[in-house]
């Protein structure tokens, strides 16, 4: 009977292993295949054209190039290496205001063809129109359209998933902005952890220790939306103040909020590495003669360092992932930031704010998909050095 | 002359009290050793010297301790590191620091503000071969003290302790985790350390105690039963509890 129970107890921890390390792996498939999609969109809106005249010569046009035409920040196409003329971008909307409801016909069944007879008179013209109402054997030119290039996406500075007619998933900025963020939670959080860490194993006594460890631990457990709104009342109007800057939302307080995410992490983790340095050691260094402030810095640091490091390399990779916070306090401009002190976004609090409104299965939707996978590398990439720190760390313990 | 003095001695873990009214003499450059049952007291009274019970929460001291005539524990004297500078210290497990050789033996030269280099080069070799260990690691004293074995590290940590020319030096069971052969090695050591220094060592083993030590002090359950010559204590006890205990009697 016995035998029997710890047969199936077996079985079923197997089971659940399998199952586990198998729904992980797919999520990572899942992840990778839908961001790897993205390359295999078309630049220009799937079912549309660009149409020219045939006098335009202009045969390739990057998304940004597209985008920049359609705002009419470039109006000659000697830019793109066409005759100099004028451009005129035209979107169907514009249908509305040059033909009558009538010319058009109740089911816009005229359209394509007089579309194609205003561009056909406009050298300059370009227009961005369903590829279905183009009428057969028309007179055109057309933008020859290519996939979504890497270079674009990994490179590009632009993030307009939205832009019409081709929209831009230049993912450098959130990239930046991810990386500017989480280097400045880490850079004010590392001095107070770790002063705060040393404070609690070598200082506190242990009735103040005993009070503090479980409030700091406590802080772990606060939901993100929590420190995201306080950061939003507190902080964001605080440095708008100090800095008199036009908004208060900036990296600096994504930063800011995050460091206090991050601290009852480096805390822990740095506290109980020194704690754990062994005690024949401290007494060691203070039978030398050393004060207790170099037994702490010349000897209890060192050698917790490697305890200290995965502290805050975890940290760290909470700063990366997390998501509502960030969200919250961070004005959520996509532009690369030149300054600590601008709003700027993150990768997790783009997908969040994003996938809502991306269509499912579109070029966007696949992006912010392309995004999960970064963010994935990022933190796998974090989860690594941990390994390798905590691996070494035992190698030099034993 | 006398090197260290307890006066009338009380000490108390809490309420648990450890040491009951002890007094002794320690002259100057002369090796003393304690010997006793475990748990009579020998590590907390030889920890008293260096101020090492202080760090224990709820502990409490009664009478005095004068090294070199000077009360140790008086408020407003000798500060603790000052101390501790001159009554080096060296423990039952060898604990060298996770650094390089030379950087242990030359952490005591440094964290007493010593920055000139040749000054702690010519230092830590010194004390290298003071504790003969000098032809040992002379080519690797920047590996880790760790890759050395134990009997090595325990000689280390006597060069490290000896490296800021103390005059007390505290032995706790030194040798009790050694081999024989570096047993044998570091009580060769405490004979040329004795005119150097004045050497307390604390053993289980009679042996040791009488090779190397000019006086021995019996403890039993927190007293001090019999303070002599080591010839004396080994031959002709006055005590009888000495006399069963040396002979392995009980204990
Ligand atoms: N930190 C402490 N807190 C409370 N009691 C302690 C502490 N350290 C030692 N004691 C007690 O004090 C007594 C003396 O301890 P001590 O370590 O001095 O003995 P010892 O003679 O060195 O023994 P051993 O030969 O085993 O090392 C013991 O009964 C021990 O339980
Ligand atoms: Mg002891």
């Amino acid at each position: 009977m016995r035998r029997i129970f710890e047969k199936a107890v077996k079985w079923l921890l197997t089971a659940s292993g399998f199952v586990t390390s198998i729904v992980i792996l797919l999520i990572i498939g899942f992840l990778f295949t839908e961001g790897a999609g993205l390359f295999k969109e078309k630049v220009i809106e799937e079912g549309y054209v660009l149409a020219l005249n045939r006098e335009n010569n202009v045969k390739e046009l990057t998304a940004a190039q597209i985008k920049a035409i359609f705002d009419e920040d470039v109006t000659n196409w000697k830019e793109f290496g066409g005759p100099d003329m004028r451009i005129e971008p035209f979107r169907l909307e514009d249908a509305d205001k040059l033909f009558t409801e009538e010319e058009l016909g109740g089911q816009y069944e005229n359209a394509g063809s007089l579309i194609a007879s205003l561009i056909e008179a406009h050298p300059g013209m370009v227009a961005f129109v369903p590829e279905s109402m183009i009428p057969k054997g028309a007179n055109l030119n057309f933008i020859e359209d290519r996939s979504i290039s890497p270079k674009e996406v990994f490179a590009g500075s632009e993030w307009f998933p939205t832009a019409t007619p081709a929209p831009l998933f230049g993912m450098w900025p959130l990239l930046a902005g991810t990386l500017w963020v989480s280097l400045f939670a880490i850079l004010f959080a590392l001095p107070f952890g770790i002063s705060i860490a040393v404070y609690m194993s070598e200082v506190a006594s242990e009735r103040v220790r005993g009070f503090l460890k479980p409030v700091i631990e406590l802080l772990n457990g606060i939901p993100s939306v929590v420190y995201g709104f306080f950061g939003l009342i507190v902080i964001v109007p605080l440095l708008q103040q100090v800095f008199g800057l036009p908004v208060g939302e900036s990296g600096l307080a994504g930063s800011i909020v995050l460091a206090i995410m991050a601290l009852p992490t480096i805390v822990t983790v740095a506290e109980d590495a020194m704690r754990s340095c062994p005690r024949s050691l401290r007494e060691a260094s203070l039978a030398l003669g050393a004060t207790q402030w170099q037994t702490v810095y010349r000897v209890v640091i060192p050698s917790s360092m490697s305890g200290i490091a995965s502290g805050v390399v975890l940290g760290i990779g909470r700063a990366v992932g997390e998501t509502m916070a960030v969200l919250m306090v961070t004005g959520n401009a996509a532009a690369v930031p030149s300054s600590i002190l601008e709003p700027l976004r993150t990768i997790p609090a783009t997908i969040a704010a994003e996938l809502g409104e991306a269509p499912a299965g579109g070029a966007h939707y696949q992006s912010l998909f392309l995004l999960g996978v970064i963010l994935f590398f990022i933190t796998f990439f974090i989860n690594l050095c941990v390994e390798y720190i905590s691996s070494r760390n035992k190698a030099k313990n034993s | 002359m006398n090197k260290i003095e307890a006066i009338d001695v009380n000490f108390y873990y809490g309420d648990f009290h450890a040491l009951k009214g002890i007094s002794m003499e320690i002259p100057q450059n002369k090796v003393v050793a304690f010997i006793g049952p475990s748990g009579c007291g020998k590590s907390t009274f030889l920890r008293l010297f260096n101020r090492m019970n202080d760090l224990i929460p709820g502990s409490r001291l009664q009478g005095r301790i004068l090294i070199d005539g000077q009360d140790i524990y008086a408020p407003g004297g000798m500060e603790v590191d000052e101390l501790r500078k001159n009554v080096g210290m060296v423990f039952q497990r060898p604990n060298p620091f996770p650094k390089s050789i030379f950087d242990n033996v030359a952490y005591g030269l440094r964290v007493n503000g010593i920055k000139d280099k040749e000054f702690i080069r010519q230092r830590v070799e010194e004390s290298l071969r003071g504790a003969a260990l000098w032809d040992e690691v002379k080519d690797k004293l920047n590996s880790s003290a760790y890759a050395l074995s134990g009997g090595q590290q325990q000689r280390l940590c006597i060069a490290r302790a000896m490296a800021i020319s103390p005059s007390v030096l505290l032995m706790d069971e030194p040798a009790s985790a050694l081999d024989p052969i570096s047993t044998a090695k570091v009580e060769e050591l405490i004979c040329e350390l004795r005119n150097q220094v004045t050497i307390v060592i604390v053993t289980h083993n009679m042996q040791q105690a009488s090779r190397v030590s000019d006086k021995t002090a019996f403890f039993y359950m927190g007293e001090m039963i019999e303070y002599d010559d080591t010839k004396v204590i080994f031959t002709n006890p006055h005590k009888e509890a000495t006399q069963n205990y040396i002979t392995g009697r009980f204990g």
